[in-house]
């Protein structure tokens, strides 16, 4: 059973933008999947169908053999994390611990218990000492850590990530790509960083117009030049795909 | 208007509180209808807007200034249920948090903001948007429904104040006073109220409770070409409210009999409109800059009280003839 | 965003008061205004009993005097509405410093000064000392209807993003000249609203967004727990029964 299934999913902002004209795609568990295109593909709109945050226009998105609708939106809700573009928009409680609290404790886990879990999760991004601070008072790296953490508390089956590495240091870039690998989960990460495509993931999908353009093994789309040239994607300067 | 405490007797507080508990939670019930997971946030945007609002005074005429109630605001935007929720959030935070209106006075705040300017504003939004259709019936019907919510909010206020206000005073004194300086507020949050829905409907129409529908069919872009889908089904504006209407105009009817039954069935009514003149005079100078309160004081003889009736009758005249005008050009278009 | 930083009226601390659970100061607060408003308007030293009661509040929570006055500004325009009544009411009328003023209409001024007054001092110090959010969980705790709070909680949320757009709408109209000053001015300003909105709910729904995607569902969930001892309720209670023993002295 595939983990994530998209068929012919076309989607319009409220006020007329067009943004998805048709995407299909499919993931199988534990793969790890990079989501290429240039500003305005569509790439935060697709991933928003995901756990049901935008309801499909036309076309069905499934995960885990459940499509997503109303009425299974919780359970899609617990099987998909996503992490948001923007840090700022996924932060909103007072302190971090609360912060990152907020989604196990929406599950039903209470005091000891979600103690643990909050603790571990920050642990595992290195944010830790952070804990009672307010979110708004950390830097923006800080911030998408912490907005990291508060997936991961909520263990899910599926992890989406919209652009995770941008504003990271070099460090903490690698030590999300280590948390990444660490974790026995399916996972779709939305990037302009096409090195780190390539470091993390097999496979990659290039979405542009809102449609996928293109889909296959990361080493081969990167290695074609016409291809990124057609999509608006460059390699960073001097930067060559490493022989195997 | 946000009332203080100790403004009115403890009997008017207990049953404005009661009045204000039994309509908050009809409400609580009927917003379960107007939207979906979406309605604590949206509410609560429309009430933290309408509080921010509320802070933004507008200049009503030379030195004087007003602001925003904005009933029929959250009553276009949310649905007459859930705007009465949020009116009732926003008194509450504000006497809880701010201390603005008393804690004992928070039931005749609700009652007057909340129920009587959601109320009326919602009926008198539906009577004319049932009128005029389309973008700009919209928006002329929340111009008018807001005009008239506020004076009518200021006149239940009048009528409270007649029968349990702790001052010894004229009542068609107040609801003069009231009413002539409220209409004129009525006007600039009439404004407010057109253009903040114009904006809204211009950019995001999904946000309008009152306004739904129209969508734009979707493409699908494959391999063999490019095909039309239709859209997703509208969610339809329900049946929702009609209760609200009839209230609304209920309220309306009664309130305009109330007053010009006190306005005519005090003997003394135009003597004390001459005593309370110099007040009048006095508090209002800089209001009306002389001539406003002159001729809405005695229309050739003719109590304020009454006077401040048929005003606001006159408003619903104009308000429908526009309304049947902006219709019969809307027919014509077609 | 977070909550806390614009509610001007929360001053931190570590008092008793500040350390009650929030449900027993709103009850507190509520009972003591309803003996206040039940009050008869001649038991003057009723009043000022009630006063120094305050004032004892105020001086546990470390909350200054001065805080309090400033903060009664939200008062004045009922304080001129509480002026004007001798002058336009009926009855017996005294003549003071030459104005012809109505007894009763005295008597109704006091009465609402004294009471309006009372009132707020005592919402400022529950506002003073406990934060928005945590009244909020209080109202909770005692029964208030949840899509109630919710809608509170999502306004104090909102309220933090409406400042913001609106400090910034405001700079970038003044820095171009513009100042609200007269009836032409309201389509500007009422623009500004339009604006306003559209801007606050697209910032705000990307966050309810991020709180459905981790599982909200309509009710805040319990992170911290928030229950209230009898030695609680009783140290809040004082507040409300000392004010009932001043009213009973008069009976
Ligand atoms: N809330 C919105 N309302 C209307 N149109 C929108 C909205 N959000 C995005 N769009 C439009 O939808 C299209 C796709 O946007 P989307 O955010 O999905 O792009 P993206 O691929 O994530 O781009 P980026 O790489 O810049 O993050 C764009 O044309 C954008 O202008
Ligand atoms: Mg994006």
């Amino acid at each position: 059973m595939n983990s994530l299934e998209v068929s012919q999913l076309a989607y319009a902002y409220p006020d007329g933008t067009q943004a998805l004209f048709g995407v299909d795609l499919s993931i199988s568990r534990a793969e790890r999947v990079a989501l290429l295109g240039p500003n305005g593909a569509g790439k935060t709109t697709l991933v928003m169908h995901l756990n049901g945050i935008l309801t499909a226009g036309h076309g069905t998105v499934t995960v885990a053999g459940t499509p997503v609708r109303k009425d299974t939106l919780k359970e899609v809700r617990q099987r998909v994390g996503l992490v948001f573009q923007d840090p700022d928009d996924q932060l909103f409680m007072p302190t971090v611990r609360d912060d990152v609290a907020f989604g196990p404790a929406n599950a039903g886990v209470r005091g000891e218990e979600l103690d643990r879990v909050v603790k571990g999760a920050l642990e595992r991004v290195g944010m830790l000492e952070a804990m009672d601070r307010p979110p708004h008072h950390l830097s923006f790296g800080q911030r998408r850590r912490v907005a990291v953490a508060t997936v991961l508390a909520m263990e899910p089956e599926i992890l989406v990530l919209d652009e995770p590495s941008s504003n990271l240091d070099p460090a903490a870039r690698r030590e999300l790509a280590e948390i990444l690998r660490s974790l026995d989960v399916t996972v779709l990460m939305v990037t302009h960083d096409l090195p780190y495509a390539l470091e993390l993931c097999e496979r990659s999908l290039i979405l542009s117009d809102g449609v996928i353009a293109a889909d296959g093994p990361t080493r081969e789309l990167l290695a074609d030049a016409d291809l990124l040239a057609r999509h608006r994607l460059e390699l960073p300067y001097g930067f060559a795909i490493p022989a195997v | 208007m946000h009332v203080p405490d100790g403004f009115f007797n403890a009997v008017t507080s207990v049953s404005a509180g009661v009045v204000a508990a039994a309509g908050v939670a009809v409400c609580l019930r009927g917003a379960r209808r107007e939207l979906d997971d979406r309605t604590a946030p949206m509410a609560g945007l429309v009430a933290a807007f309408i509080f921010a609002v509320q802070m933004l005074n507008f200049p009503v005429a030379a030195g004087t200034s007003g602001h925003l109630m904005g009933g029929a605001l959250a009553a276009i935007l949310v649905g007459p249920y859930t705007g009465v929720l949020c009116m009732a959030v926003v008194l509450l935070v504000q006497s809880v948090f701010f201390a603005d209106g008393g804690l004992t006075a928070l039931g005749v705040n609700i009652t007057i903001m909340g129920l009587v300017g959601v109320l009326v504003g919602w009926a008198v939004f539906r009577l004319v948007a049932g009128l005029a259709r389309g973008k700009g019936g919209v928006t002329l019907a929340a111009f008018l429904s807001a005009l008239i919510s506020v004076p009518a909010s200021a006149m239940v206020f009048t009528l409270l104040f007649s029968i349990g206000g702790t001052a010894p005073i004229e009542v068609s004194a107040v609801a003069a006073a009231m009413g002539g300086v409220h209409l004129l507020i009525g006007i600039g949050e009439g404004v407010i109220t057109a253009l903040t829905v114009g904006a809204v409907l211009a950019v995001r129409p999904d946000l309008v409770y009152g306004a739904r529908g129209l969508a734009k069919p979707l493409v699908l872009r494959g391999a063999e070409g490019t095909t039309t889908v239709g859209a997703p089904e509208p969610a339809p504006v329900r049946g929702a409210g009609r209760p609200f209407l009839l209230g609304g105009i209920g309220v309306t009817l009664v309130l305009a009999g109330l007053v010009s039954f006190f306005a005519s069935s005090s003997p003394d009514g135009l003597e004390s409109v001459a005593e309370s003149k110099g007040f009048l005079d006095r508090a209002t100078d800089h209001v009306f800059s002389g001539w406003a309160l002159a001729d809405y004081g005695e229309v050739g003889g003719i109590p304020v009280g009454v006077a401040g009736i048929v005003g606001v009758g006159l408003v619903l005249l104009v308000a429908g003839g526009v309304a049947y005008a902006a219709r019969s050009r809307d027919r014509i278009k077609v | 965003m977070g909550a806390g930083h614009h509610h001007q009226l929360y001053l931190p601390g570590g008092s008793v008061v500040h350390r009650l659970p929030p449900q027993c100061k709103l009850i507190a607060v509520f009972a003591f205004a309803v003996v206040v408003v039940a009050t008869p308007r001649e038991r003057f030293w009723a009043f000022a009993a009630y006063a120094v009661l305050l004032g004892v509040v105020a001086a546990l929570a470390r909350v200054p005097a001065t805080y309090i006055v400033r903060r009664m500004v939200i008062e004045v325009p009922f304080v001129l509405f509480a002026f004007l009544i001798p002058v336009i009411g009926l009855g017996e009328r005294v003549t003071v410093l030459g104005l012809s003023l109505s007894v009763p209409g005295l008597w109704a001024a006091w009465n609402i000064l004294a009471k309006a007054t009372l009132g707020v001092a005592a919402s400022i110090l529950l506002a003073a000392t406990t934060e928005p959010r945590v009244i909020l969980i209080g109202a909770q705790r005692l029964r208030l209807p949840s899509l109630l709070v919710q809608i509170a909680m999502f306004m104090l949320r909102y309220m933090d993003v409406i400042m913001d757009e609106m400090r910034r709408m405001r700079v970038a109209r003044e820095s171009r000249g513009f100042e609200a000053r007269n009836f032409r001015h309201i389509p500007v300003i009422a623009r500004s609203a339009g604006a306003l909105f559209i801007r606050s709910y697209e910032r705000g729904e990307r966050v309810h967004l991020a709180m459905l995607s981790r599982g909200y569902s309509g009710q805040m969930p319990i992170i911290h727990d928030m229950s209230a001892s009898v030695p609680q309720w009783g140290t809040a209670l004082a507040l409300p029964a000392v004010a009932l023993a001043v009213l009973g002295l008069g009976l």
